[in-house]
């Protein structure tokens, strides 16, 4: 079961850059796991390491020294495109990381990170251009991302409301379970499917190996 | 009163809508839903801890794609955690009461290659698949969109899932395609249009000439690859095309059932009069040839053209190209045909079904592949591979010098033990061009099969019109 989020407080980490894919934040080679450990070490691995498996130098953002233990990330647009896998915020979270500030995120990945109470964070070009400018003046600030609030507030004080979807709030404010919630309206259900059949039995004519 | 005119995603949402308490997402109610090796493992940890069924096993379907060598099936799998996912997924299926489609089954194959050709994606339905390439099945009209493991997991333990009303994107394919450029080219020119986050929070419906005329398997092509436009999902309307290509598959409706069906699919089309959040229009009589350059699937440009430059372009914008070029190695103002290759793909769940197979095969007949170049023939489904080998396919590809394999998702996704080394260009009819996507430090051009095969040929990016008797589109005999 999740834990409930409220708000964290931390540093940010900037990777300024766009369209920053799931196949960057959790390469494919670390999705023949059956269960979710370890992933924190496959977190942008491609990034940090040489194909010979060497550390690049100068370290990749997240292993830049300073950078340990960091919370919050600041990126560029569209961040997450492209594959479905949830490997990529269980990455994330197993890192450390609770929220993203971008100006946009790819459907699915934000999905995926409401479900893993990863918090993406929407803000307009405007606002990201003046934290970008702001991390660069001050970049060992201390940010507050607070859920409850739907508020950032920066390191001198100032604040600044964010929007999130308000069901995926309620649940990550509570640590709910999405499938528990459904699972309490399976009447409904159970009526709708009472008036529309299976369209498919997959199941004629298929013996198991 | 006339009832408001809807649009073909209007329509299947109404038809699936469940419920929804204030303020919260919708309970829709899911038709299919298809299970592979590598998304799953966890969803169904997730059942076990909660001491859940699958509640609708007949509605789920699995098999094996992803991690599975495309090599011979009877040598033992030496990639230990891949063995082990494949292991998992059988013991999964199992326990659950799941069919499986799995090593050694006839119908194994790339999981969005084997639901239409076993008839299991029909139009109207709601479609879902831990993969974002579960697009494809919207060429048949039904929303089918890729979901995260914990959607996974409310799949099979609800078959619903919980879902706000995304967006309506009319993208309007005029006039007539030109011999030589395909629905590859049509989806790669999109995005190249709009960029890889253009179609976020929305859904594509394809319509217009030059969509009408497309085949099923053209169809797939072209929905595939609506993820890679930031679309979750892209729909055509069915029509008579779509009906021919169903009619007496394995799991389509059959006699009075069938015209049921059909009466039913019929109604589905966007209604005249319905509106569109968005729409773009593109005159496909001018679509030439597409290939990628970087390393996002935006990052595409016709086969005559030049490698933009990043002087010409915004600070931010400019960086991005700047390192996307850096890692590719490619100069700025170069061509993009005659760039140098040392392997082809040709396969994935964006070009390897049958047609592709021939439209390939077309330009290799009587030629060699060029020295010194891996060629990869790889069919998207055993079905494929056994209709491909019946039309003597299989020879042709060997006979020109490329491997011919048992089916899989295989280079696309680099995950079985096909891939780019390190430095290597790879022009592949597979969906993505990401860094690393089909092997560590390898470099990706996206292209149609005809442009790959061409490029076969000569060992360079090649337009496939400029090789005598490669330019003419493959027959649209359907296999069944």
């Amino acid at each position: 079961m999740p834990e409930p989020f409220v708000s964290t407080t931390s540093r940010v980490i900037s990777i300024p850059r766009a369209n920053i894919d799931t196949d960057q934040i959790c390469p494919a080679r670390f999705l023949k796991i059956t269960d979710k450990a370890n992933l924190a070490d496959a977190l942008f691995f491609d990034w940090r390491f040489t194909p010979d498996g060497a550390r690049r130098v100068p370290p990749s953002f997240i292993d830049e020294p300073v950078n340990s233990g960091r919370q919050i990330l600041l990126v560029g647009d569209n961040f997450g495109s492209g594959s479905s896998r949830e490997h990529a915020p269980w990455a994330l979270r197993a890192w450390g990381i609770r929220a993203i500030v971008s100006t946009s995120f790819a459907d699915i990945f934000k999905g995926n990170s409401l479900k893993n109470a990863l918090l993406p964070i929407v803000v307009t070009p405007e606002r990201h251009a003046v934290l970008t400018a702001l991390l660069g003046d001050n970049p060992d600030g201390e940010w507050t991302v607070d859920l409850e609030a739907q508020q950032v507030t920066l390191p001198d004080g100032s604040t600044f409301g964010f929007e999130l979807d308000p069901f995926a709030r309620t649940m990550i404010l509570a640590g709910t379970d999405e499938v528990g919630y459904v699972l309490g309206q399976l009447p409904a259900i159970e009526a709708w499917e009472a008036t529309h059949p299976a369209r498919v039995d997959t199941r004629e004519g298929v013996t198991a190996r | 009163m006339a009832e408001k005119p809807r649009t073909l995603l209007e329509k299947i949402w109404d038809d699936h809508f469940v419920a929804s308490d204030p303020g919260a997402p919708a309970i829709l109610a899911i038709d299919l839903h298809l299970v592979h090796e590598v998304t799953s493992p966890q969803a169904f940890t997730g059942l076990r801890s909660r001491g859940l069924k699958v509640r609708k096993p007949g509605q789920t379907v699995a098999t094996a794609d992803h991690s599975i060598p495309t090599l011979d099936p009877s040598l033992p799998i030496l990639d230990e955690l891949a063995r082990k996912q494949l292991a998992q997924i059988e013991e999964n299926c199992r326990e659950f009461g799941i069919p499986f489609h799995g090593q050694g089954s006839p119908t194994r194959g790339i999981v969005h290659v084997i639901g239409p050709e076993l008839g299991l994606t029909q139009p109207g339905m709601t479609i879902v698949c831990g993969d974002s390439h579960t697009a494809t099945h919207g060429a048949f009209g039904a929303l089918a969109f890729g979901i995260g493991t914990s959607e996974i997991e409310m799949v099979l333990a609800t078959q619903t899932l919980l879902q706000r009303q995304p967006k309506t994107f009319r993208v309007q394919i005029d006039g007539r395609l030109q011999p030589g450029v395909g629905a590859k080219d049509i989806i790669l020119a999109l995005i190249a249009r709009i960029g890889v986050g253009g179609g976020t929070g929305h859904v594509f419906e394809f319509t217009g000439d030059a969509i009408r005329a497309l085949s099923m398997e053209e169809r797939m092509t072209v929905c595939n690859m609506s993820i890679e436009g930031g679309a979750r999902a892209g729909l055509i309307a069915p029509d008579e095309t779509t009906f021919a290509y169903l009619a007496g598959r394995k799991f389509a409706p059959q006699g009075a059932a069938w015209d049921d069906a059909v009466a039913r699919w019929r109604k589905l089309p966007t209604d005249a009069g319905a509106t569109y959040d968005r729409t773009i229009v593109i005159d496909g009589d001018r679509l030439e040839p597409m290939v990628t350059y970087g390393t996002n699937p935006g990052m595409g440009l016709p086969i005559s053209g030049r490698i933009p430059s990043p002087a010409d372009l915004e600070p931010a914008a400019r960086e991005d190209l700047e390192r996307a070029l850096a890692y590719m190695g490619l100069q700025p103002g170069a061509s993009i045909a005659g760039q140098k290759l040392d392997v082809v793909f040709i396969g994935s769940c964006t070009n390897g079904r049958i047609e592709d197979m021939r439209a390939a095969a077309s330009v290799l007949r009587g030629r060699h592949v060029a020295e010194g170049l891996r060629v990869l023939v790889v069919p998207g489904s055993q079905q494929v591979k056994k209709q491909a080998e019946s039309e003597g396919l299989d020879s042709v590809f060997k006979a020109a010098g490329a491997e011919w394999r048992e089916s899989g998702c295989s280079m696309c996704i680099a995950m079985n033990g096909d891939q780019l080394e390190p430095g290597e260009y790879g022009i592949s009819t597979s969906n993505r061009n990401f860094q690393g996507r089909q092997g560590k430090g390898g470099r990706s051009f996206l292209a149609s099969p005809l442009t790959a095969a061409a490029s076969a040929v000569t060992g360079v990016i090649t337009d496939p019109r400029t090789l005598v008797g490669a330019a003419s589109q493959p027959s649209a005999v359907e296999a069944h």
